[in-house]
């Protein structure tokens, strides 16, 4: 099939960037969306062009880190799916297709495609973790019984790839999604529970300090969130920082 | 206290809720100028000449207005901000989200300006009377007084599409208040479902009273 | 070169781990607070090596060409992760592991490391939960676990099919903590590119800053890489695309010896290629093959019309199907060891029978598992006549609750529904047992410069059991390494700071800028990908599933052409001074066209078939994999001289005192 496609160049974080027209014909249904951008890269470099930067690297869905946002979609336009795992199937001929950065001050564009996204990184560190050290001889793992329920909901919590799709969806580019699905994971189990309360309170404060926006519900990020992560991680973020305000 | 988001959120939403109930209150007594004139002019008379009502409720309310719109505004400024000086150029809000969820600065601002019509209409009315012209206290003036505030279509008009505006915020915003507060348990579901018929009934109130009153003039 | 000394401890098996750490040296706090180490690469081994070598006081510098930590591609790793817990109560234990892992690496790793690797998977569990990674549980609220590749008992702890991610993020929390400590430094884009040696010791890095395109030095008093397998050679892979072995391939220029290139793993169960266009391949998890009954059609004719889709997989007559797994080892049928499915599923395209387009596919059926679990779900709820129809619906509830993410992941991909039609499935190059060379401490050939992990040679011999990686990355980083790195460090407690501006450094660092500009300055015919792509067609087509010494030798004559070739005639847009994606992937293929060929010529060199290495001239008369016990017991580790064919064997010989070398037999 035929593919139009206008696609976000910008040399680095200091230049302007805009948009630039590729045409690509022979693109099949079976490729992903990546090997199409792969096929557009190998004829811009075969006309001595640079190729348009993008991140990717598992390619299978998992490592989070493929990102723009595909016809205003973070991810593109199937439901729980990342770009990486997004077919050409799902495009018709002779279609359009607009591709931008993830759009946010906190992630700023390194290169084309590329936005910085270590913000993410800084609010994991800020609490994103129980306090544990290593060593030969902690508690048997089976000593603290965990329901069921709170495992398994512990887990869905867990299961956020950081892609930063939930910033990229939010109007006002908010973290909560990110940042609750984090605080929710631990929680949840009781050996999150010790540090609960300074760790929501400084993953917060690191949140506001990158220049995430204000959450205001809109859903949008549950909406394109790849893997689903649950706006109830939000309402329980909010719920546990309240508690740890009022703890002091 | 405004330094965290969350907190910011928080403020957002208790005022919000704040306000929701005073609104509640504010359809109740309005409510009875329909069905009986002795007790709306009764009410509304304890409503502006008690002591407590006036000089602590007053200004609390006149407070908690003002806290909910500023901090409206500057979370907004702040989201404009975050987002970042490129926008997109296709934009995708509309599939993954309500446009009233997207909007609440517009709807807000309308309610905004239609608080500046009403406190126009009624309250500068009451404070000229009471406090600039020291008029006696006359317990049987405020029914005659609202009905012909509604004579003309225009006011009526304004009245009625203001809170259609104000359906629409109280739609995404009281059930988004119980999202930030942390409301998230078996009763969840319900507590939002109330909260968008809540939305909706209350505001078609005030459109029937508006209403009511313009197609029943004064004699 | 000195002759290896793989430094294992003496006395008896099951002691020799903990005999060892009260033998070794320690470095007291105050003095690792005067002590750095930089760990490259932040997957499981690096990520939790780096996170425990900071707990304990070094002052830590990780390095990882990813945008975080937390993406290395330890993170898709689906199955589950072993551990001699035996919570199930079945007869599981640390010896019985140790055994299996031998086993079923062929006879080819070391014993003591394997069985220190069994002795401390028990405290992995340990650790993860107390970090709070959420693994799955039972109603009791107590761990889960399943069996997995094809052992007797169930000793593999899983978070659905994510359990490489949930690891992952757990070494990763535990990385975080001590950044925010300040007891790590993290630099996110930036890729080794020489490792510095100072009188002989490895004594730093260059590297490269990837947004930039700065060349940046970095000193240590240790430097430990943690950079993943090097199965990218292939071109198409399991692999994450960023996976590359310059790290490695560069202490190999230095002087580490790099054992067993050609000891890869193809995993059997794979999504197949659909076209030219294709970047990488998806694995589906080997727990499918517990209900999924792997066949082609008996009848060529059949085939073809298959490919050429005048026939449909499920219009085969039952008698008309070649379930040749289970036809040719019927006592373990579908569940054989991923080495033994991939060469049988070989076995029968090359014949002809393949089913899709290209001939490479071959059917993985849940048909008679849906029926089989559907009339028992019927049964249960008393349904005894129901019909057919009725028992396929509530098969394929079954079959969803329990493969539901699989399949799902498969029609995204091939958007066929697997619960209506079979699976096709094609072996792909999935791991690297073959690494750096490293004694029991970890420590390769050159003093301070550690390998763990996938990048180093250990513990899986010539075939890797399912859920034993993710197993020996932690294992190196949170129990082993931590300790045995003090042992070398003790020496260093009055050295100082690394003076990153002596000599060594100077060259390094020009050595580096000068093979940068070499690559920028290609004629520009082809791309870094065209190149890429012909390597991955010469080793998969010459250093497969199966090998011959003639073929062998082509590889190694045709990759060194290739080789001068990507030199002389690479294209290479955008400039040094920035980031260039170009840039870094022809680097990184630069190092494989090495690679490639050591690769070959180790496989060349091993006359026997063993694991995952199969030799078409060593093979019994029924097809199966013949070891040769008495000439290749060894571990071949090569030393680099030039060129790669030059590379000078050495061997570690493998004694087995503890375990008899027995024939692997699945029939």
């Amino acid at each position: 099939m035929k593919i139009h496609l206008k696609v976000w160049r910008q040399k680095d974080a200091n230049s302007k960037g805009h948009f630039e027209s590729y045409d690509l014909d022979h693109i099949e249904a079976d490729m992903s969306f990546l090997e199409m951008l792969d096929v557009l890269n190998e004829s811009l470099i075969n006309q001595g062009k640079e190729p348009v930067e993008f991140d990717h690297d598992c390619r299978e869905g998992i490592c989070g880190t493929c990102s723009m946002v595909i016809n205003g979609k973070p991810h593109g336009p199937q439901k729980r799916t990342t770009t990486c795992q997004l077919h050409m199937r799902s495009f018709k001929d002779g279609d359009s297709i607009t591709i931008e950065p993830f759009r946010a001050q906190a992630f700023p564009v390194i290169k084309d495609l590329i936005v910085d996204r270590s913000a993410f990184d800084r609010i994991q560190q800020a609490g994103g973790y129980i306090s544990v050290n290593t060593s030969g001889r902690p508690v048997d793992a089976n000593a603290i019984p965990i329901e069921k329920d709170y495992a398994d909901a512990s887990f869905n919590a867990a299961t956020c790839i950081g892609c930063g799709a939930c910033v990229a969806a939010c109007k006002n580019a908010s973290a909560m999604l990110f940042t609750s699905a984090k605080v929710s994971q631990y929680a949840l189990l009781p050996q999150g529970r010790v540090e609960a309360t300074t760790r929501v309170l400084n993953m917060v404060k690191q949140m506001d300090a990158e220049g995430f926006g204000n959450c205001t519900n809109t859903g949008a990020c549950e909406v394109e969130c790849p893997k689903g992560i649950s706006l109830e991680n939000i309402a329980r973020m909010n719920r546990e920082y309240l508690g740890a305000v009022v703890k002091g | 206290m405004f330094s965290s988001s969350l907190l910011r959120k928080l403020v957002m939403a208790l005022s919000g809720l704040f306000l929701i109930s005073f609104l509640a209150l504010h359809l109740a007594i309005n409510l009875a100028s329909v069905f009986s004139v002795e007790l709306y002019n009764e009410w509304s008379h304890f409503m502006g000449y008690n002591k407590i009502v006036q000089l602590l409720l007053q200004p609390i309310l006149v407070g908690g207005v003002i806290v909910h719109f500023v901090m409206g505004f500057v979370l907004e400024i702040q989201n404009r901000k975050a987002r970042g000086a490129q926008g997109y150029a296709v934009k995708g809000g509309g599939t993954n989200s309500s446009w009233l969820s997207r909007n609440m600065i517009l709807s807000g601002a309308v309610v905004l300006a239609f608080i500046g019509l009403h406190m126009y209409d009624f309250w500068l009315h009451e404070m000229t009377y009471k406090y600039v012209e020291q008029l006696p206290v006359d317990t049987e003036r405020y029914h005659e007084f609202t009905v012909a505030k509604f004579s003309t279509i225009g006011r009526t008009a304004i009245y009625s599409l203001s809170f259609i505006l104000l359906a629409m915020h109280l739609y995404h915003g009281f059930a988004s208040s119980m999202q930030t507060i942390g409301l998230d348990n078996k009763y969840g579901k319900a507590i939002q479902a109330f909260a968008k018929v809540f939305a909706i009934a209350v505001p078609a109130g005030f459109i029937f009273i508006a209403l009511y009153h313009h197609l029943n003039p004064l004699q | 070169m000195a002759v290896l000394d793989s430094k294992v401890p003496q006395g008896p098996l099951a002691e020799k781990w903990s005999k060892h750490k009260n033998d070794i040296r320690l470095v007291n706090p105050a003095n690792k607070r005067n002590i750095d180490v930089i760990v490259v690469g932040t997957g499981l081994a690096g990520a939790s090596a780096s996170a425990t070598l900071a707990e304990l006081g070094y002052n830590v510098k990780t390095f990882c060409y990813q945008d975080s930590p937390r993406r290395a591609h330890s993170i898709a790793a689906q199955g589950g992760v072993n551990a001699a817990k035996n919570y199930q109560g079945d007869g599981d234990s640390v010896y019985r592991l140790f055994y299996d892992t031998i086993k079923g690496g062929d006879y080819r790793s070391r014993e003591a490391n394997v069985h220190r690797l069994a002795e401390v998977s028990t405290n992995i569990i340990d650790q993860c939960v107390a970090q709070g990674v959420p693994f799955a549980r039972e109603y009791g609220g107590l761990l889960d676990n399943r069996s997995f590749g094809g052992v007797q008992v169930s000793r593999t702890f899983y978070a659905k099919g994510q359990t490489g991610q949930q690891l992952l993020l757990g070494a990763y929390s535990a990385m975080n903590r001590q950044i925010q400590r300040g007891k790590i430094k993290s630099y996110t884009r930036h890729e080794m590119m020489d490792l510095v040696l100072v009188d002989g010791k490895a004594r730093g890095i260059i590297a490269r800053n990837l947004v930039t395109g700065e060349i940046e030095r970095h000193g240590a008093h240790a430097v430990v890489l943690a950079t993943g397998g090097y199965g990218n050679v292939f071109f198409l892979s399991t692999y994450c695309m960023g996976a590359n072995v310059m790290a490695a391939w560069r202490a190999h220029r230095r002087g580490a010896l790099f054992a067993n290139p050609c000891f890869t793993q193809i995993h059997p169960t794979c999504i197949p290629v659909s076209g030219d266009h294709q970047s990488k391949l998806t694995l589906m998890s080997e727990s499918l093959r517990n209900d999924g009954r792997i066949w082609v059609p008996k009848k060529l004719e059949d085939a073809q019309a298959i490919r050429e889709g005048k026939l449909k997989p499920t219009q085969i007559a039952e008698e008309d199907r070649d379930y040749y797994l289970e036809r040719r080892y019927p006592a373990f049928g579908n569940l054989v060891p991923r080495d033994v499915a991939s060469r049988a599923a070989k076995e029968r395209c090359d014949a002809g029978y393949g089913v899709n387009k290209t001939g490479e596919a071959v059917y993985l059926d849940f048909d008679s598992a849906i029926m089989r679990y559907g009339r028992e779900k019927a049964n249960t709820m008393g349904l005894k006549d129901a019909d057919d129809k009725t028992v396929r619906e509530l098969g394929e509830k079954i079959v969803e609750a329990k493969y539901g993410n699989l399949f799902q992941m498969y029609e995204k991909i091939v958007d066929e529904n697997p619960y209506k039609t079979p699976m096709k499935i094609y072996p792909a190059v999935h791991y690297a047992m073959g690494g750096l060379w490293v004694d029991y401490n970890l420590m390769t050939t050159i003093p301070g410069c550690y390998a763990a992990g996938e990048a180093n040679f250990s513990d899986h011999g010539a075939n890797r059991l399912g859920a034993s990686a993710l197993m020996q990355g932690l294992a190196d980083g949170y129990f082993v390494l931590p300790y045995t790195i003090g042992d070398y460090l003790a020496d260093d407690i009055q050295t100082g700071a690394i003076d990153t501006n002596n000599a060594a450094f100077d060259e390094a660092e020009k050595a580096v800028k000068e093979k940068l500009e070499r690559l920028m300055k290609g004629s520009g015919q082809h791309s870094v990908d065209y190149y890429h792509k012909k390597l991955g067609k010469i080793m998969w087509n010459k250093c497969g599933m199966s090998r011959n010494a003639k073929e062998l030798q082509e590889a190694i004559e045709e990759i060194a052409a290739l080789r001068k070739d990507f030199y002389e005639n690479v294209r290479v847009t955008g400039s040094a001074d920035g980031k260039n994606q170009e840039l870094e992937k022809a680097g990184r293929v630069a190092d494989f066209l090495e690679l490639g060929e050591l690769f070959a010529l180790d496989a060349l060199n091993r006359n026997e078939s063993c694991g995952g290495h199969f030799r078409e001239e060593y093979q019994t008369e029924d097809g199966e994999a013949l070891r040769d016990d008495e000439n290749f017991r060894y571990v071949a580790a090569w030393e680099y001289k030039g060129e790669p064919k030059d590379a000078v064997l050495h061997k570690e010989e493998l004694e087995y005192e503890n375990i008899e070398l027995k024939t692997r037999s699945y029939k």
